[in-house]
């Protein structure tokens, strides 16, 4: 039980405790000349530079649970998993010049929410009220799978229990001193402990891929043990160490459609409106593919795990295996325990950098977008401030109660049907960025639609592996749709070619009737402005209430 | 355009910055790594590695190649 992995527990509580005593200095570092106000407190004084941003926005897209679940992925199903190598190519070239644009009319107009700034464009609280809406809800499962990520270390480390309360508590425990600093420090905690969080999770990495395969018999024999492992089991005919006619379509628009959503997620959107200036954002997405580089070797720790022979500790119901914990026990077969104890860190700390900025960045969401629009209209920055910080312990707690409380499971079919949904609101935020064409009643009957399908598509998706009838996974078969073939689609993009379908039609429909679009809150030229212009001045300086209006 | 004075020539620049034909270079690196049949074999193995696993992880370089050219073409030049 744990005593066997003892110096692993010491390893990684030492770290972990040093990690929180960061969390807690971070509201110094850079002090700001008033904390109370959101741009401090949740965008970190919007000052952030190059490295900040790379540290912050890496550490922010790339979380724990990834870190376990896409080997757990290519562990299970081989080359499929492999999708999140080019999903986290192709994304940086696709938002290049959008971050900018939207980094511009924010800052010009103190947005600090992507749904503010839907409000501003498209002069509809209710769109507002709608994107807002769908960012929470796909944001709470994914704070909730950074607890399972720690979970599968805890696990590993045989720090489990026999009622739910002892085996939940470490993870009750790691989140209170989350809460707390996240609290006092706001986005400044993430970003400072994010700099520890990658070190770790890099030489971790380089040590990992650098001997591991000596171990394990160079890299072809590890590719060829894998193979051999998905001939042999004949269950699913979907695995390999290569995509076949049926799943190259599933892959293609899976790692696009996952890159579409990636940056509508609040949580990225606030890691890029904290930085400095235009050149900030540019020259990341040149330098953030350096994580992709990392979660692909990560991804091939799956097949590592196949190699050495690796089985998976049992999951929470009897008879089933919990793949998450695959690289937890890979790293405790292989590493000496020290070095063991610190990859479990890794991953720990790891979680920990995302899941505060996500619960910040729902609780800016809530602020702005609920409190301020229909509870209070004239809050004080002071108070919106507070209230984010109140709504960010809420969504901890929500969280947690998700883990213990509820299946992890339906934490990870929540997941899933947070990636589709947040799609929906890719016409709303990221066209609406390039253009007005569309009219903001069309936007909700749109993001009406695409919600719909896409529910009902996820729904109809079984898993056999699981034995699930419904929620089983994103690939939907083509042949429910009528086509005789056996390729599958990811769901999320045909939910959202259909948003942008019917939002079109509907747009042709409203103009016709002579509705009302409502005015444009901001001018072309805000989507150019940089550091420096006259009305883009970072931090407390710049009243963020009065912004709203345009100039006369 | 209702913007006041001083603003006028920052702005005019800064347009100037976004909309450039370089920026087509852009897409090079979101169609390449979605087409499968570039990607999707074993032969030739490097060090080990299946083509299906070193040609995606060299679009990770193709990817950031592209991006810091765009950028470098793209900057403003004289300020900052």
């Amino acid at each position: 039980m744990w005593r066997d992995h003892l110096t692993e527990i010491i390893v990684f509580t030492v770290l972990f405790l040093l990690v929180s005593a960061m969390g807690f200095v971070a509201a110094r570092w850079r002090a700001p000349r008033d904390m109370a106000h959101l741009d401090e407190w949740g965008l970190g004084g919007r000052s952030f530079g190059g490295w900040i941003t790379w540290f912050l926005v890496g550490g922010d897209l790339y979380t724990a649970y990834t870190f376990v679940a896409v080997p757990a992925l290519v562990f299970g199903a081989g080359a499929m998993g492999f999708f999140a190598v080019p999903y986290t190519i192709v994304i940086y070239p696709m938002v290049f010049l959008v971050l900018c644009r939207l980094w511009s009319v924010s800052h010009r107009h103190g947005f600090v929410t992507p749904a503010d700034f839907v409000r501003s464009r498209f002069d509809s609280p209710v769109l507002a009220l709608v994107v807002a809406v769908t960012g929470i809800v796909a944001t709470m499962p994914y704070i909730a799978l950074q607890l399972v990520g720690i979970e599968a270390v805890l696990k590993t480390m045989g720090v489990t229990g026999e009622s739910a309360l002892a085996r939940h508590l470490p993870i009750i425990i790691a989140f209170a001193i989350l809460a707390a600093y996240t609290y006092q420090s706001g986005l400044r905690a993430p970003a400072l402990i994010a700099f520890v969080k990658d070190t770790l999770i890099y030489v971790v990495i380089l040590v990992a891929v650098l001997w591991l395969p000596q171990k394990l018999g160079g890299w072809g024999s590890i590719f060829d043990a894998a193979e051999a492992k998905f001939q042999a089991t004949a269950q699913n005919p979907n695995d390999g160490i290569l995509l076949n006619a049926n799943n190259q379509l599933q892959y293609v628009t899976l790692a696009f459609g996952s890159a579409l959503a990636l940056f509508l997620y609040p949580h990225s959107i606030t890691g890029v409106l904290a930085s400095r200036n235009r050149d900030v954002i540019k020259r990341n997405m040149s330098a953030l593919p350096a994580y992709s580089l990392v979660l692909g070797l990560i991804a091939l720790l799956g097949y590592m795990a196949i190699a050495a022979g690796v089985k998976p500790l049992p999951g929470s119901t009897p008879g089933s295996a919990d793949a998450n914990t695959v690289v937890p026990v890979l790293f405790d077969q292989q590493f000496p325990d020290w070095f063991a104890g610190v990859a479990y860190a890794a991953i720990g700390i790891g979680a920990l950098v995302p899941a505060a900025i996500m619960s910040i960045a729902a609780a800016n969401l809530f602020t702005r977008n609920i409190y301020k629009e229909y509870l209070k209209r004239d809050a004080s920055p002071a108070q919106e401030a507070n209230v984010s910080k109140i709504t960010s312990l809420v969504v901890k707690v929500g969280a947690v109660a998700c883990i213990v409380f509820l299946d992890p499971q339906f934490s990870i079919d929540l997941q899933l049907i947070g990636g589709v949904i947040i799609l929906q609101t890719l016409p709303a935020v990221a066209l609406g960025l390039y253009t007005r064409w569309f009219h903001r009643g069309a936007l909700i009957a749109g993001w009406a639609a695409g919600m719909g399908l896409g529910m009902w598509m996820l729904y109809q998706i079984p898993n056999p592996a699981t034995k699930r009838a419904h929620f089983g996974g994103s690939a939907f078969p083509l042949s429910d749709f009528g086509f005789d073939t056996k390729k599958t689609i990811y769901v999320g993009i045909v939910a959202v070619l259909v948003n942008l379908l019917v939002a079109a039609l509907v747009t042709l429909v409203l103009r016709a009737a002579k509705v009302d679009a409502g005015r444009d809150g901001t001018t072309p030229d805000d989507y150019f402005a940089d550091e420096g212009d006259p009305r883009v001045t970072p931090g407390p300086a710049r009243d963020a209430d009065a912004a709203p209006e345009p100039v006369a | 355009m209702t913007a006041s004075e001083p603003e006028e020539p920052g702005s005019a620049s800064s347009r100037a910055k976004d909309h450039s034909p370089w920026n087509w270079l852009l897409f090079v690196p979101i169609v390449v790594p979605l087409i499968p049949v570039f990607f999707n074999a074993d032969a030739p193995r490097v060090f080990g590695f299946p083509r299906f696993y070193w040609l995606q992880l060299a679009y990770i370089l193709l990817g950031v190649a592209t991006t810091t050219l765009v950028y470098q073409l793209t900057k403003k030049r004289g300020d900052r």
